[in-house]
């Protein structure tokens, strides 16, 4: 028995101009992008950048004409691999691309789609995700908000926790009851896509422990959302979840979060000779380009449309474990401590990523969901 | 994955499954040559796959021939199919005709020395750890002719042999070669230049690795559903799922670097050598193994300890190959030393353009 087939994908020929032409691009954009605001990788907004990234048209590149240019997703996995390795600020634009789009198109309507995915791909319309609550994080079966039928929309009442950049984005895709109650489970659930500009909406902005604010809470007042912005069925918003949440397991952003602190690790050691570093550094890369193959790998199996859920799992679930190690093997290797105002540019990169990478295993699926989805995979549940 | 690889995988899995067992893996510990088991590995073309056409063989690529040896290693195959397939290959890229037989090979100590007298070639010296040097009918050794690395075939019968073995009780033994003649000697070519067998040594150890941790999840698997503790079976605890999630990881993480490293050396002709690749290959594989042994073992608890369950054939060969042509922090050095030297900046451009 095999429990996971992955096949090394080999890239398609003339990936390497489609490379070239985003690092210029970076070169040219944030050429003077400074190394510590690189190592914040994907959580760091700018909405500047993100319309110029579609200005290129490399939002969206995957999704048919004429919202995209129905570009291969091993294109695009170039493109994010590049902008992720440079550490290039992508939040603004990253759920809605990564997430919100993908799920318009295979569930929205034409409205909808007409409606909101140009925006998407132009870079200027950011969306975030509602789906934790105060009381229901793992258990997202258990959420509280609810929406009452209305004559031609919903009544929306409830909070949502932890959604990021919520204060700066334009929607909110929420996942809500429409019926029943919480004992129902899995049942009554929809997508409602919320604009966050409508009245009865309070964002508030949360501190994380590095001091930044990322996430936030967002409370929904007696908040009207018509019709025409259900996603999908009304009661399908499990399937639809489960299915949207494939999208974000097995991409590039899941094992180099961390890869601005690597690469200014390895800067720490030029033209010096240590053995401890050469092994510590030789490992990592090791991991790194294994990773990279993996994700690739599904990447190419997605592009067929089937959908390798526990695969892709099995990859957030190492490149998580990749990225913390990162910092470890940092400060075991070189005696100087985190410093995020001061420090040199190696001190700032480790003393964010230090501390951010603690919410890596968190975010998209904690390490223990992840690992009763895949034990699920292998038949053990 | 390809219809050769297809094939391969089939092939291998339904013969290595009917030829061995428990019984034969015991016999073998106790060094007794199976040879049957070698004359059907032999008359199924398993040793000549990698080998050139026009020498017999099959000309099958490295990624494909990984399903060769990726299934040896799920099977414990207890004979040296991948040591002859290598050196049968690494014949045949020097253009020389490999001959039919077990053939073995020593690359990771110091090389023989070539003494030449009267237009000859003689060789005197000790090689040691050599994969079933007492059952091979001939060895392919590094050596140096003055101050030039060549490598030289010899007849394994002409050497007096002292018997050893690795932990998994494969035979390693030391051969002495008394003023021996070589059957051949091979000027390394340039494809091959950057790239010596020890390489292709570890490349081989990695596939077999990532055989031996897919049979560990399997065992792990199957035994976890039918075990039962406190009423039920073992797999349905958190606790067991979880660690058996975690080697699923590792098992599709050692595979996937072997497969890099494969497909790297159907790529000889990089001027640039395919040790990054295996490197790769080697310290995933052998870390993967480490993580796999001990969650087999914690996994089946006190049975998979006893000589009777057949757990342990494979997890000391995972101690065993993850040792044998390079340790993880070997080749991390190595690779490690090489990613410095690059430059911090350079990496990302260096990963992208080999894979």
């Amino acid at each position: 028995m095999q429990a996971f087939n992955l096949d090394l994908c080999d890239l398609p020929p003339g990936v390497d101009v489609l490379r070239e032409e985003v690092r210029s691009f970076l070169f040219e954009t944030l050429g003077s992008y400074s190394k510590p605001n690189r190592a914040r990788s994907w959580s760091a907004f700018d909405a500047d950048f993100s319309g110029r990234l579609g200005d290129r048209g490399w939002l969206g590149m995957t999704w048919p004409e004429p919202y995209g240019s129905s570009r291969s997703a091993l294109e695009r996995y170039i493109v994010i691999e590049e902008l992720l390795a440079f550490g290039a600020p992508v939040a603004a634009h990253w759920i809605g691309e990564r997430q919100s789009g993908p799920l318009l198109l295979r569930f929205g309507s034409d409205k909808q789609q007409e409606k909101l995915l140009p925006g998407i791909a132009s870079g200027k319309s950011f969306f975030c995700i509602g789906m934790s609550e105060p009381n229901s994080g793992s258990d997202l079966a258990s959420i509280n908000t609810h929406a009452k039928r209305d004559n031609d929309g919903w009544v929306v009442n409830g909070q949502k926790i932890w959604t990021t950049y919520a204060q700066k984005c334009h929607y909110m895709i929420a996942l809500v009851r429409t019926s029943g109650s919480v004992k129902d489970r899995h049942d009554g659930l929809s997508q409602l896509i919320i604009n966050l500009r409508d009245p009865g909406i309070t964002i508030s902005p949360i501190r994380n422990m590095i001091g930044d604010k990322e996430f936030n809470e967002v409370k929904f007042d007696n908040v009207f959302v018509s019709d025409s912005m259900l996603v999908g069925e009304e009661g399908n918003g499990w399937q639809q979840v489960i299915a949207e949440l494939a999208f974000e397991r097995s991409g590039p952003d899941r094992f180099l979060s961390a890869y601005r602190l690597m690469v200014e690790l390895i800067r720490m050691f030029h033209k010096t000779e240590d053995k401890h570093a050469e092994v510590a550094i030789g490992r990592l890369t090791a991991h790194l380009v294994t990773l990279r193959q993996m994700s690739l790998a599904v990447a190419a199996v997605l592009e067929t449309g089937e959908q390798p859920t526990i695969e892709a799992t099995v990859i957030k679930d190492l490149g998580v474990a990749f990225e913390q190690l990162i910092p470890e093997i940092a400060h075991d290797l070189i005696n100087v401590a985190p410093n995020i105002l001061h420090g040199s540019d190696y001190e700032k990169s480790l003393a964010y990523i230090q501390q951010a990478c603690v919410s890596f295993s968190l975010r998209g699926g904690t390490t223990e969901i992840l690992r009763s989805v895949i034990a699920r995979g292998l038949g053990l549940r | 994955m390809t219809e050769i690889s297809k094939t391969l995988a089939e092939t291998c899995d339904r013969l290595f499954s009917n030829l061995i067992n428990n019984d034969v893996l015991r016999e073998t510990e106790l060094a007794v040559w199976p040879d049957p088991i070698w004359q059907q590995i032999e008359e199924n073309g398993l040793t000549f796959a990698m080998v050139n056409e026009n020498h017999g063989g099959s000309g099958i690529k490295w990624i494909d021939c990984f399903q060769i040896i990726y299934w040896s290693g799920y099977y414990s195959v207890p004979v040296p199919l991948v040591e002859t397939m290598v050196s049968s290959w690494f014949l045949s890229q020097h253009n020389q005709a490999p001959p039919k037989g077990v053939i073995t090979f020593f690359c990771d100590g110091k090389p023989l020395d070539l003494i030449e007298s009267n237009n000859s070639y003689k060789i005197s010296g000790i090689i040691e750890r050599i994969p079933w040097g007492a059952s091979a009918d001939y060895v392919l050794a590094e050596a140096y002719n003055s101050n030039k690395q060549v490598y030289v075939l010899l007849d394994a019968k002409k050497s007096k042999i002292v018997k050893d073995k690795n932990i998994s009780g494969e035979s390693r033994d030391s051969m002495t070669f008394d003023k021996a003649s070589p059957m051949t000697v091979i000027d390394i070519s340039d494809a091959f230049r950057s790239n010596s067998l020890l390489v292709y040594a570890a490349l081989a150890r990695s596939v077999q690795m990532s055989g031996g941790i897919s049979a560990i999840l399997d065992n792990c698997i199957s035994y976890s559903r039918e075990r039962e503790q406190f009423g039920q079976p073992i797999a349905k605890f958190q606790a067991i799922q979880h660690q058996l999630a975690i080697l699923a990881a590792e098992a599709a993480a050692a595979k996937i670097a072997s497969q890099i490293a494969c497909r790297a050396a159907d790529l000889i002709d990089v001027s640039s050598g395919l040790e990054f690749e295996v490197a790769t290959a080697k310290i995933r594989a052998g870390e993967s193994a480490g993580l796999a042994a001990s969650i087999g073992h914690q996994v089946h608890g006190a049975i998979g300890f006893t000589d009777e369950y057949s757990l342990h054939y494979i997890t000391r060969r995972l101690w065993s190959w993850r040792s044998e042509y390079g340790s993880e922090s070997y080749w991390a050095r190595r690779m490690g030393k090489e990613v410095i030297a690059g430059g911090a900046d350079n990496l990302w451009a260096d990963i992208t353009a080999r894979l």
